[in-house]
């Protein structure tokens, strides 16, 4: 302590402490965030170094045959048709459905114990494990619909499109709705104040304002559906078709669905194949996330707030 | 809290401020004849809810081409009573109203007028100045389109007109096609009066217009204000008694939901007969 009255910015013994403190607890965070860094990449990196070799021109082009893997010609050209066939059959359905709805629950309905009940039940189904919605896909999309429309009693295209639907659909809700709750309530008065109505000002400045979000919310409802293999195994896909057809009410193995047969199976060659399978899959999803990024930040310099 | 007799002889509590009475700029005389009032409210309560009851028994009138003000402490249903006028209200669930207003003798809860034709004519300003992220031009325009089928020329010049009526061409004729977010606060609100003020409203309402804004933006809203009134009436709500007193033809005080007086802004300064006024406008609660 100085006598004379001059600040002296020195640490003390508690300052020392504290700061001992301190950097123990730092070290326990860059622990645990190493942990998941490091393993992310490793995984990333064991990925693609046993993927990437495989991924020669028959892996893109060919499909897949018992005859083809041991003869290392087997590719994934069918499941990628397949993915592609079901995905875009899931957006179109899920897509105006849903974002449909939450619209009509975020600016319609009106206030009640039952939307209140509406909404806490959508919430809480965007967490149920996707093995549920297999079991409902195969009671409802497999079965009634075989019993009541004479649709195939099996797997088909469109059996699995509409059971990723369902799957996907509370994603795409809650999405929407959060996505109008960013629209701030000033920019409705002011459309609802000079006589808009309400769907005109929904239509000229709260979905312009909310698109971003709504978008973001429908890429990554997409790359979820990408990735969903349990309901798909459930309502019962096919491992392979000796003669792949396409068309809704075809059926076949998408490429999730034929990763986790391949690598179920202990031969070196279709091992190899799964992983080329699971590479494609991965960078699927990531080019997903980044188009989210990209659209959420483009459409929203466009908006001048 | 000690009482005083209703009359203005000054016998104020130690401390307690008028509004410098000097600033009133209204000559409004006393009595309101019947064919003046443009907007009159009869026997109106207001419940926002069942149990929750936000205006109580008002009646009021407001005269053509000129300012009234509701003042009143923050929570006592002005801002309420405001909303009631273009029932913006109603966008709120549950919320219930009983009696009247009529509007240039149109009751605007007669079961044939849809508040959405009715929100043309009864334009609004708010309280945080609220342009649309879009352009200027857009922003006065959209207004424009939505009711009338015009051409370019046409909407470019009552974008224009609407655009001087609120003193704001010559800032922002140059750059009509920039965002309006970037106008100055003051700006915006004199973009949101144009904006109103395009589609030709009887009445226009505005919520404490000024109170996001610096002094020589208020004063340029207040000017503009008082030509305005030529073409329309204006009920504002303020918080601010020397604004009502500067801007205002009539006065309306409410307190708890309850209209306490309403009268010549003059009369409610200098000699209002409620003590309850005389309190509030002397800065003793509130």
């Amino acid at each position: 302590m100085s006598g004379d009255g001059a600040l002296l910015f020195t640490a003390d013994a508690d300052l020392h402490r504290r700061r001992r403190t301190e950097r123990r607890w730092k070290a326990v965070l860059l622990v645990g965030a190493s942990f998941s860094i490091v393993g992310l990449a490793v995984l990333i990196v064991r990925m693609l170094a046993d993927g990437v070799p495989h991924m020669n021109l028959d892996f893109w082009s060919e499909s897949y045959s018992p005859s083809g893997i041991r003869g290392r010609t087997a590719g994934i050209f069918d499941a990628l048709v397949s993915s592609i066939l079901v995905l875009g059959m899931t957006m179109v359905i899920a897509v105006p459905v849903g974002t449909a709805a939450g619209i009509y629950l975020y600016e319609y309905a009106h206030k009640s114990r039952l939307t209140d009940w509406i909404r806490a039940t959508v919430s809480n189904l965007a967490g149920v494990p996707s093995v549920v919605y297999g079991l409902l896909g195969l009671a409802i999309f497999v079965r009634l619909f075989a019993d009541t429309f004479g649709m195939p009693r099996q797997g088909t295209y469109l059996a699995a499109a509409l059971t990723l639907a369902v799957l996907i659909l509370p994603i795409l809700i809650v999405a929407t709705e959060e996505a109008l709750k960013t629209v701030p309530a000033t920019v409705r008065h002011a459309s609802l104040g000079l006589g808009a109505t309400k769907w005109q000002t929904i239509r000229h400045h709260v979905l312009p304002y909310a698109l971003p979000g709504i978008l973001t919310g429908q890429i990554l409802a997409l790359s979820r559906a990408a990735g969903e293999t349990a309901p798909l195994l459930i309502i019962g896909l096919p491992t392979y078709q000796v003669f792949q057809t396409y068309g809704p009410l075809a059926t076949g193995t998408p490429l999730q669905v034929r990763a986790y047969y391949l690598a179920s199976d202990a031969r070196q060659e279709a091992i190899d194949l799964a992983a080329g399978a699971i590479v494609v899959l991965l960078l699927a999803t990531l080019a997903l996330n980044l188009l989210a990024i990209f659209l959420r930040d483009r459409l929203q310099n466009r908006i001048r707030w | 809290m000690s009482t005083t007799t209703g009359s203005s002889d000054g016998a104020t509590a130690p401390g307690a401020r008028r509004p410098p009475t000097a600033a009133i700029h209204s000559t409004e005389p006393l009595p309101l004849q019947p064919e003046e009032v443009a907007i009159h409210i009869q026997d109106l309560q207001f419940y926002y809810d069942q149990d929750a009851q936000a205006l109580w028994d008002i009646d009021l009138e407001c005269p053509r081409h000129r300012i009234t003000a509701l003042i009143g402490p923050s929570g006592c249903g002005k801002s309420t009573l405001l909303r009631c006028l273009n029932r913006m209200n109603e966008l709120i669930d549950g919320t219930r109203y009983e009696g009247h207003i009529f509007l240039e003798g149109t009751d605007l809860y007669g079961t044939e007028v849809d508040p959405v034709a009715l929100r043309r004519h009864v334009g609004m300003v708010f309280q945080k100045p609220n342009p649309f992220p879009k352009s200027v031009y857009e922003n006065v325009a959209y207004g424009l389109r939505l009711h009338q089928k015009l051409t370019k020329k046409e909407l470019d010049e009552r974008v224009q007109w609407a655009l001087e009526k609120a003193h704001l061409w010559d800032e922002v004729k140059d750059r009509l096609d920039d965002a309006a977010t970037g106008l100055s606060g003051g700006q915006q609100q004199r973009l949101c009066i144009a904006r109103a003020l395009a589609v030709e409203p009887k009445v226009l309402l505005m919520d404490e217009p000024c109170s996001a804004l610096d002094p020589v933006a208020t004063q340029k809203i207040e000017d503009l204000m008082l030509e305005l009134k030529k073409d329309v009436t204006i009920v504002i709500v303020t918080h601010s008694m020397s604004q009502a007193a500067r801007v205002s033809d009539r006065t309306a005080f409410l307190y708890k939901g309850k209209l306490i007086e309403a009268g010549p802004t003059r009369q409610i300064f200098e000699a209002p007969r409620e003590d309850l006024t005389e309190q509030y406008i002397t800065g003793r609660f509130g």
